[in-house]
């Protein structure tokens, strides 16, 4: 296995899952089941596969492993390169994991055009895992706005109501995004001549140019994470993406956006990143408390939980931008379970919405009644949300105060005031839909989990304990990679050589744009 | 030397002869006479197509310098015949059902295609009009080919008296470049225009007037803003075969003599004309953007976003340097393959009733007629310039080139714009996939058009693989066209 192109593996099996249903014929009934088998089974194995990444990755290096290169565009250089390092590597499996679990989810709730669904989760998923591999600018760039495809589709055939609407601002919000970056991606390219990452990890730009970059690159990170005030066309597209299109968004597609931070703006732009900080600080403190004062008053389910996405993506921002190493450790911790703990959430609204067809908090009461397990996993995830300790949410959210504590203890304040707010909004909605009496009449009937279920949820609230009581698994994968990139990061600083102030915005905007 | 000349343009000799000698059988033969000729017309650009590729004729100049080749022409000569080639193979059908089963429509195709041919290898401002005009006389009849039909009629006939403007301003241009400059041999222009010649003293105001009427009467052969107004119209107008037809080789020949006249003769005077091809080119792209979201037919829609694509494509001249020749010819040969597939899927929108042509047609077509659904969705994202699709690379090419010669202005106004056509391309999407079905289209799409569907979504999608080989012979036709 070890000579293996083993990246390109997990990347290309799902494609070939997918043209493998393309091919099936038939009725339409054994049509659907096998479309379902095939991609079942095609996400497994590539989980399996990945997984010999997580067994054959060398903790406590920060280079790129299991690197991959063959020629592209040799005219320019660019190849197609891939290569996890700490960073990277966790989003992979973070994929592989939560797209079987998909698959799983939709196993029933999926009626019309199973076989299209599955193309596009199996195609969905090659083009994220790329994402998170690529390390190249253009196959990245490539990679990135691919995923827009799919998601589109996902939204808007097997959406709510509301899709139409929701699949276009998902779609225009995030393709005006990366058109800039694809034109800092260019500038870059044309600025350094090469296209490769790891070899612009170490390139130093010119201040003037970094600042104008990182806004480039802002613009697309931002929509995708998203930052308050690009954020509202998440729960849009939440509410009415079908529940397993509603995991893979939160779940993977907002990391895209994280990721991206991580990559790409800190450490190629480190000038400009100090120079932006109280800018990232400021939008990430608004995007902690106003959206979760705004999922306070929320009446739709999914909706709620939408707009905790936005909140918890803002610590993640917030301890990006830290720069510290228990900050960044932090925001990929929050990342990560982020990632399981939303995808779950989202899981367990398609788990009455499936039974009742409404995910109107208003529509439910006294669940704990006839469900008893449903309330058991709901609460784990719930408390997961809130950051209770032993669970992974607690990991994140605090290894990200710890870093913003060193940097500005007022930052830190307002952030940790926003975990109070979830605790809030969280427990509200946990009452209300969980305890109390039942009224309802047709919830006196509701079926609790079924097996299928408790399969989806296992593996979840596994990985929610796994990381909550020993995060040092997660943290020795990244820890080298983070503490390298925090170190080119101050080097970079002093190298500029007048500290942080000297980068002037008014001085770096006086650069033309607008031609020569 | 006479021989030397003749050999240099066998394909034209070729297709020139094949005209007049399909002319002739359609007179003479007493039946299925329009059948017989589309197809020996098929057959007469094929052997064009062969003939070109297997003479590959020498970088030179032959008739005493009124007419060139090198790689830039071959390149350009062989995108146009193989468009020229699908268009005319997906019109048999077309033409058989549409009562346009005449003889002369395949001829007439023929004469346009040489007429292209001669436009790509002008090497002089005289015969540059000659091969135009035989390409534009040849267009008006055939937008007007179903006399019986108002809108083919006012199709025709717009076209013919704002073409007829524009070949006059064509004209005046060249004229005064002739009057100042004192030739009108393109090699003999760059000579005497360049710099050297005159010791850094500009270059007097009458060549200016001159080129700017020349390009006037270019942007309107490319449908640019602000020459744009005709395309919607003769569009909409012209039998669907025709249109796609319009859509596919007179652009690429078009573009390449806009990009040959700017970059061949006028290339030391770019500061000159820069700014008006910047102009041009941000307008066509807005108004491709903007002007397209309110269409409802199908045509006018591929009307104005082929007025965007243009604009894009000029982004790439705008720059004027060899990066943006060969992002030039690489959007070049994914437009043609993508509007080919595109007009593939309009001219098969038939129902029982005839041809349809509005946007709304196209609803739940994933439902009635998954391949083609899955067909144009490919053709529109790859419009849209979403990756991994053939557009992005023609999109990535003309940035690069913009960003190479720091029109960044240029570049983000070309992505916002991008973003803003990106609507109306998923729109089209959106009718086919998330809506309920009205009537289905007549089935099945007929072997040739099933042929070409595939082969050009293949081409689409597979793009990312071949990007380099395409590039490449796109970077040594730009660079010998630089050179020259």
């Amino acid at each position: 296995m070890s000579n293996a192109p083993l990246l390109s593996l997990v990347t290309f099996v799902p494609l070939v899952g997918a043209a493998f249903i393309l091919v099936i014929r038939g009725e339409a009934e054994d049509m659907a089941r096998n479309a379902r088998m095939v991609a079942l089974w095609t996400s497994l194995t590539t989980f399996v596969l990945s997984l010999f990444i997580w067994f054959g990755f060398e903790r406590g290096t920060s280079a790129f492993q299991f690197v991959e290169e063959a020629n592209w565009i040799p005219e320019f250089g660019i190849a197609y390169r891939l290569g996890v390092d700490g960073i990277s590597m966790p989003f992979v499996l973070l994929s592989t994991l939560l797209t079987p679990i998909c698959i799983l989810a939709s196993w029933d709730s999926i009626k019309v055009r199973v076989k299209e669904y599955m193309i596009a989760f199996l195609v969905l998923e090659t083009l994220m895992i790329g994402m998170f591999c690529a390390l190249d600018l253009f196959v990245f760039y490539v990679f990135f706005e691919g995923v827009l495809i799919p998601m589109f589709l996902i939204i808007g055939v097997w959406g709510g109501p509301r899709r139409v609407y929701s699949a276009f601002k998902f779609f225009l919000f995030t393709l005006a995004g990366s058109v800039l970056m694809l034109l800092g991606i260019l500038t870059i390219f044309f600025e350094t001549g090469i296209s490769d990452i790891p070899a612009l990890l170490t390139t130093h730009l010119p201040a003037g140019m970094q600042t104008w970059l990182w806004l480039a690159f802002f613009a697309s990170f931002a929509v995708k994470v998203p930052m308050w005030p690009v954020h509202t066309w998440l729960p849009d597209a939440h509410v009415e993406a079908p529940t397993a299109g509603s995991v893979i968004l939160a779940g993977v597609l907002l990391k895209m956006g994280g990721y991206g931070f991580l990559r790409f703006s800190l450490p190629m732009f480190p000038l400009a990143s100090e120079l932006f900080t109280p800018l990232v600080f400021a939008l990430s403190i608004v995007a902690v408390i106003y959206t979760s004062l705004v999922a306070l008053a929320q009446e739709d389910m999914k909706k709620l939980i939408a707009y905790s996405s936005v909140a918890h993506m803002g610590f993640v921002t917030a301890g990006t931008f830290s720069v510290t190493q228990q900050g960044i450790e932090g925001a990929m911790i929050q990342m990560l379970s982020h990632g399981v703990v939303s995808a779950a959430l989202f899981l367990i609204v398609g788990v009455v919405y499936d039974r009742i067809h409404s995910r109107e908090i208003a529509r439910y009461d006294g669940l704990v009644e006839r469900m008893p397990q449903y309330a058991l996993v709901f609460m784990i995830f719930m408390l997961a949300s809130v950051g209770l300790p032993g669970t992974s949410g607690f990991v994140g959210e605090f290894l990200v105060l710890v870093g913003l504590f060193q940097v500005d203890t007022g930052v830190a304040l307002l952030c940790a005031s926003g975990m109070v707010l979830g605790a809030a909004y969280m427990l509200y909605l946990y009452r209300r839909v969980i305890f109390g009496i039942m009224t309802k009449a047709d919830l006196k009937t509701i079926g609790d989990l079924v097996w299928k279920e408790r399969v989806v949820f296992a593996p979840l609230i596994a990985v929610v304990l796994w990381m909550g009581i020993y995060p040092a698994s997660f943290i020795d994968i990244m820890a080298a990679s983070i503490s390298n990139l925090i170190d080119n990061y101050n080097t970079a600083l002093a190298a500029a050589g007048q500290g942080p102030e000297s980068a002037s915005l008014a001085g770096s905007l006086t650069r033309p744009i607008l031609g020569q | 030397m006479i021989i030397a000349d003749l050999l240099a343009s066998l394909p034209e000799l070729w297709l020139a002869c094949a005209g007049m000698a399909l002319l002739m059988v359609g007179v003479f033969l007493r039946r299925n006479t329009a059948t017989t000729v589309m197809i020996l017309s098929v057959v007469a650009v094929a052997v064009a197509l062969a003939v070109l590729w297997v003479l590959s004729p020498e970088p030179d100049y032959a008739y005493g310098g009124l007419f060139v080749n090198d790689e830039f022409t071959f390149f350009m000569k062989s995108l146009v015949l193989i468009g020229a080639l699908l268009t005319i193979v997906m019109s048999i059908g077309y033409a058989q059902r549409e009562a346009m089963d005449r003889f002369e429509f395949p001829v007439l195709m023929v004469f346009a295609t040489l007429g292209m041919l001669m436009m790509i290898s002008a090497n002089d401002l005289i015969s540059l009009y000659l091969g135009l005009e035989l390409q534009s006389l040849s267009l008006y009849v055939m937008a007007a080919f179903r006399k019986d039909t108002l809108r083919s009629s006012e199709a025709g006939l717009k076209y013919f008296v704002l073409g007829a403007l524009s070949s006059g301003m064509l004209l005046y241009g060249s004229s005064l470049i002739y009057g100042f400059a004192g030739t009108t041999n393109f090699t003999e222009l760059g000579q005497i225009l360049s710099p050297d010649a005159f010791d850094g003293e500009r270059v007097s105001l009458g060549v200016i007037f001159g080129i700017v009427f020349v390009i006037a009467g270019l942007a309107f052969k490319v449908s640019a803003v602000p020459f744009h107004m005709w395309t919607p119209d003769v569009y909409e107008g012209s039998p669907t075969a025709v249109t796609a037809f319009f859509a596919t080789a007179p652009k690429v020949a078009a573009m390449s003599l806009t990009v040959w006249v700017l970059m061949g003769p006028f290339s030391e005077l770019v500061g000159e004309w820069q700014q008006i091809v910047v102009f041009i080119s941000i307008a066509s792209m807005l108004l491709g953007a903007f002007a397209a979201i309110n269409q409802t037919n199908i045509k006018r829609l591929m009307a104005y976003s082929s007025i965007g694509h243009v604009g894009y494509m000029m982004v790439g001249l705008a720059a004027g340097n060899e990066a943006g020749i060969q992002g030039i010819i690489v959007y070049l040969s994914i437009y043609l393959v993508m509007n080919v597939g595109t007009f593939a899927c309009i001219l098969s929108m038939r129902r029982s009733e005839g041809m349809v042509e509005e946007i709304e047609d196209l609803k739940g077509l994933s439902k009635t007629n998954p391949c083609m659904a899955a067909a144009l969705l490919i053709f529109m994202f790859s419009m849209a310039g979403i990756p991994p699709f053939a557009g992005f690379f023609g999109k990535l090419y003309v940035f690069l080139a913009a960003i190479q010669a720091e029109l960044y202005g240029l570049a983000i106004i070309g992505v916002l714009s991008s973003v803003v056509a990106a609507f109306y391309y998923i729109r089209i999407v959106k009718l086919m996939y998330f809506d309920e079905p009205s009537e289905s289209f007549e089935r099945p799409l007929g072997r040739e058009m099933t042929a070409i569907l595939v082969a050009t979504a293949v081409f689409v999608v597979g793009f990312f693989v071949i990007v380099s080989p395409i590039a490449d012979s796109a970077g040594i036709a730009a660079a010998a066209m630089i050179e020259q």
